[in-house]
């Protein structure tokens, strides 16, 4: 049990429990101690030395970020010693730094720029040290450049311990150490998934989305082609913060405002397809559950978690659903059933989708995602890039007049935008198999058990005819893993999974948390954007995916029914085994069904 | 060949340093290659990330190809005072190598340490596990003709 202890923070008392350390008890009294390696969502790597405070009773400064506070401690935050302290450190770091801020991704939103310029530090107090290494442009989701990081050591943390991935490492010591993969084989060789937590939580611009904007950009103002979007669920709700607006504002409309400003041909909805996957995955789950089977049936919409499955599980490939992600379910209808609809020619059609995360950028390459003949999706821009889109195109987002999409595979459901947050896929999937098992409407649409940020969520939802059907969601890898360990032990064990049914997001908070979304995206702002899902879907007039008409329709006209041949050539897919050490494709996990 | 040495020890990752020695010295060429690191990461159950960090942190690990005797010359302060610095220079000539390098015929590989402990003889080399100590120009050629002369 933690003890309440008195501190002193530059005069301050402070009453804060034990378990705390100094930088924390000061976050929590607004008292803003410098910081650079430090954040708040991770275990403290105390690298970069900058957080030093006075601590009564220590001939030497202390470190804030992994020094405990203690009963009766007196700390001083600011001196003369600690400033001249501070500049020098950073003035250090600057020395060794590819110092290109106008045009850095990272520009505004950089942590070191902003320290660099609240401590006054001088740039060329020392002179530059700086061994230009060739940067790591290997992966098609991610670059990394040495020259920009400060080894504080976060993206090693993240991809290590938060995502259990173990992609990157520290390499060699002393002035020589620096961030890479083993062998320094490059992000694509190594077992990266792509999931891109590295990037959110990089301070500076070393960590990156490689940019697609410059391609978009060619495509829209080519008049010879028709170029579509698609934009995920999480989008709406993470675009206005960066005009101005309130956190987790809800902008659909100026969304598609935007878009069409920008001169996109077409403005469609990946929540579209979030409905029709459901249709897809939630009857392939009621044939499973009615066949007795006692695999469970995973979802499989993240591609950080595909490639996940595929490196450390392709033993349970069989229990991933075949349904494609919704993204890549849109680019396959766009460059058939809406090419034949409006009668365009699909070599004509560039297909764009705007997701929050940079996986997606690896998924839309893969070789099996040409199931219309084309590449399905052509480019894939994460919310930052569509951010700087629409700065660049001059839009004043937060004054935008709302405009609708247009019509046809744009229409959505409350469940399709859920999708979003951790959980929704769940819900918006328990909603529809109930009917599909029992012909019954389920009458108390929110699943408040597969909600919120709880890293395993487990839920029993009784289905009559069924029984009690067990569901797991798991977000972010580590916890991915927890959940996955124990269906192959209950498989092993006594030859039945612990669910029926299980969710796993790669990214925590699911896909509002994802790789591409805007800088500062930490848990709590994860957690206020996934609100703001549930709140639309509380606001949208049908919010059961088997009621979306769109969806309706394009199973009339074009698919037949759910699980139909055509929707199993076009809309499902299968998996691969991969090295560990490699992540190359080493075999064939599952085959494509025909 | 990896796996049968990494099944000497028990698979515990306390055991990755003795494991990592133990494959550098069976490797002709005296270091660890990928392929060695995929197969230690299986044995032991750790990432192949981890391994690499281990093997870069120490220099007594190579993550390159080496010559069939390995030289490491200590450049610490007593060997520096003793001269170090003109011994280095005279191998580089007759290796034809930089500090790092191997020789073309593949016999040498040239590289620098951290104290030997007989600072006493400084200054002090080591060719694989034998110590040379109080080297003069002369002495270390007739030390790598010897060598050569042996094949
Ligand atoms: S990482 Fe930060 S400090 Fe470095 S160039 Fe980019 S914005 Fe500037
Ligand atoms: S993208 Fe994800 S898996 Fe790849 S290095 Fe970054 S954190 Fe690790
Ligand atoms: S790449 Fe970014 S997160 Fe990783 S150590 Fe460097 S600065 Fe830190
Ligand atoms: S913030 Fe504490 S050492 Fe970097």
């Amino acid at each position: 049990m933690a003890k309440i202890v008195n501190v002193f923070i530059d005069g301050h008392h402070l009453e804060v429990p034990d378990t705390m350390t100094i930088i924390e008890a000061a976050d929590k009294h607004g008292i803003h101690i410098p910081r650079l390696c430090y954040h708040p969502d991770l275990p403290p790597t105390a690298n970069c030395g900058v957080c030093v405070v006075e601590v009564s009773g220590n001939p030497t400064p202390k470190r804030a970020c992994c020094t405990p506070v203690a009963e009766g401690m007196k700390i001083v935050t600011n001196s003369k010693k600690l400033r001249s302290y501070r500049k020098t450190l950073v003035e250090m770091i600057l020395s060794n730094h590819d110092v290109v801020c106008p045009t850095c991704a990272a520009n505004n939103k950089c942590e070191l720029q902003t320290l660099s310029n609240n401590l006054g530090v001088d740039p060329d107090a020392l002179p530059c040290i700086l061994d230009k290494k060739e940067v790591d442009f290997t992966s098609p989701s991610i670059i990394r450049d040495v020259n920009k990081c400060i080894a504080c050591g976060r993206c090693i943390t993240v991809c290590n311990e938060v995502q259990t991935v173990y992609a990157l490492t520290f390499s060699e010591r002393g002035i020589d150490a620096h961030v890479d993969t083993a062998f320094a084989n490059g992000m694509a060789n190594s077992p990266c998934v792509n999931c891109g937590q590295c990037t959110v939580y990089c301070p500076t611009g070393a960590l990156r989305e490689k940019s697609e904007i410059d391609a978009v950009w060619e495509a829209i103002l080519d008049p010879d082609k028709h170029v579509v979007v698609q934009e995920a669920p999480a989008i709406r709700v993470s675009l206005g913060e960066e005009f101005g607006m309130p956190l987790g504002s809800i902008t659909a409309k100026k969304m598609y405002a935007a878009l069409r400003k920008i001169g996109f041909d077409a403005i469609m909805d990946t929540n579209f397809t979030a409905d029709l996957t459901i249709m897809e995955e939630g009857t392939e789950c009621v044939t499973k559950l009615k066949a007795g089977e006692k695999r469970p049936l995973i979802t499989s919409c993240s591609p950080g978690w595909i490639k996940f499955m595929e490196t450390y599980y392709p033993d349970l490939a069989d229990c991933v659903s075949t349904a494609k992600s919704p993204m890549s379910m849109f680019g396959v209808l766009a460059k058939t059933y809406y090419a034949q609809e409006r009668g365009i020619d699909p070599a004509k059609i560039v297909s764009v989708a705007v997701m929050p995360c940079t996986a997606k950028k690896f998924e839309a390459r893969r070789p099996e995602m040409r199931d219309s003949g084309f590449q399905d999706v052509d480019y894939v821009l994460t919310t930052r890039e569509f951010l700087r889109m629409i700065k660049e195109a001059g839009i004043d987002f937060a004054k935008i007049q709302d405009e609708d999409a247009d019509e046809g595979m744009s229409f959505y459901t409350g469940a399709g935008t859920i999708f979003g947050a951790t959980g929704g896929v769940m819900e918006a999937a328990i909603r529809s198999a109930y009917t599909l098992v029992t012909g019954q409407e389920l009458d108390n649409v929110d699943i408040q058990a597969v909600r919120g940020l709880e890293g395993v969520k487990e839920a029993t939802v009784n289905v009559p005819g069924f029984g009690d059907l067990r569901v797991a969601v798991a977000h972010g890898l580590s916890n991915a893993r927890k959940v996955m360990d124990r269906v192959r032990e209950g498989l092993k064990t006594t030859g039945e999974s612990p669910w029926h049914f299980i969710e796993i997001m790669a990214c925590p908070g699911g896909c509002v948390g994802g790789g591409g979304q805007p800088y500062g995206n930490d848990i709590a702002s994860r957690a206020r954007r996934g609100l703001a899902l549930y709140e639309e879907d509380r606001s949208l007039p049908v919010r059961k995916s088997h009621h979306n008409p769109e969806v309706v329709r394009i199973y009339e006209r074009f698919l037949g029914s759910p699980n139909s041949e055509l929707a199993h050539k076009l809309l499902h897919t299968h998996y691969f085994k991969r090295s560990v050490y490699t992540g190359q494709v080493t075999g064939e996990a599952t085959h494509k069904h025909h | 060949m990896t796996l049968e040495i990494c099944q000497k020890y028990a698979p515990n990752k306390d055991n990755l340093i003795q494991i990592l020695h133990d494959v550098q010295d069976a490797h002709p060429q005296h270091y660890i290659s990928p392929e060695a690191v995929d197969v230690i990461a299986e044995y032991l159950g750790v990432p192949a990330n981890h391994i690499y960090g281990v093997l870069t942190f120490y220099t007594m690990y190579s993550t390159s190809p080496r010559g069939k005797n390995i030289i490491r010359l200590c450049e610490s302060p007593p060997c520096y005072i003793k001269g170090s610095d003109n011994i280095l220079r005279k191998l580089k000539v007759l290796l034809g190598v930089q500090t790092g390098g191997t020789s073309k015929d593949g016999l040498f590989t040239l590289e620098l340490c951290a104290c030997l402990g007989v600072c006493g003889n400084a200054p002090v080399m080591m060719i694989n596990e034998d110590v040379y100590g109080d080297l003069t120009e002369e002495k270390v050629e007739e030390i790598i003709e010897r060598i050569r002369g042996m094949k």
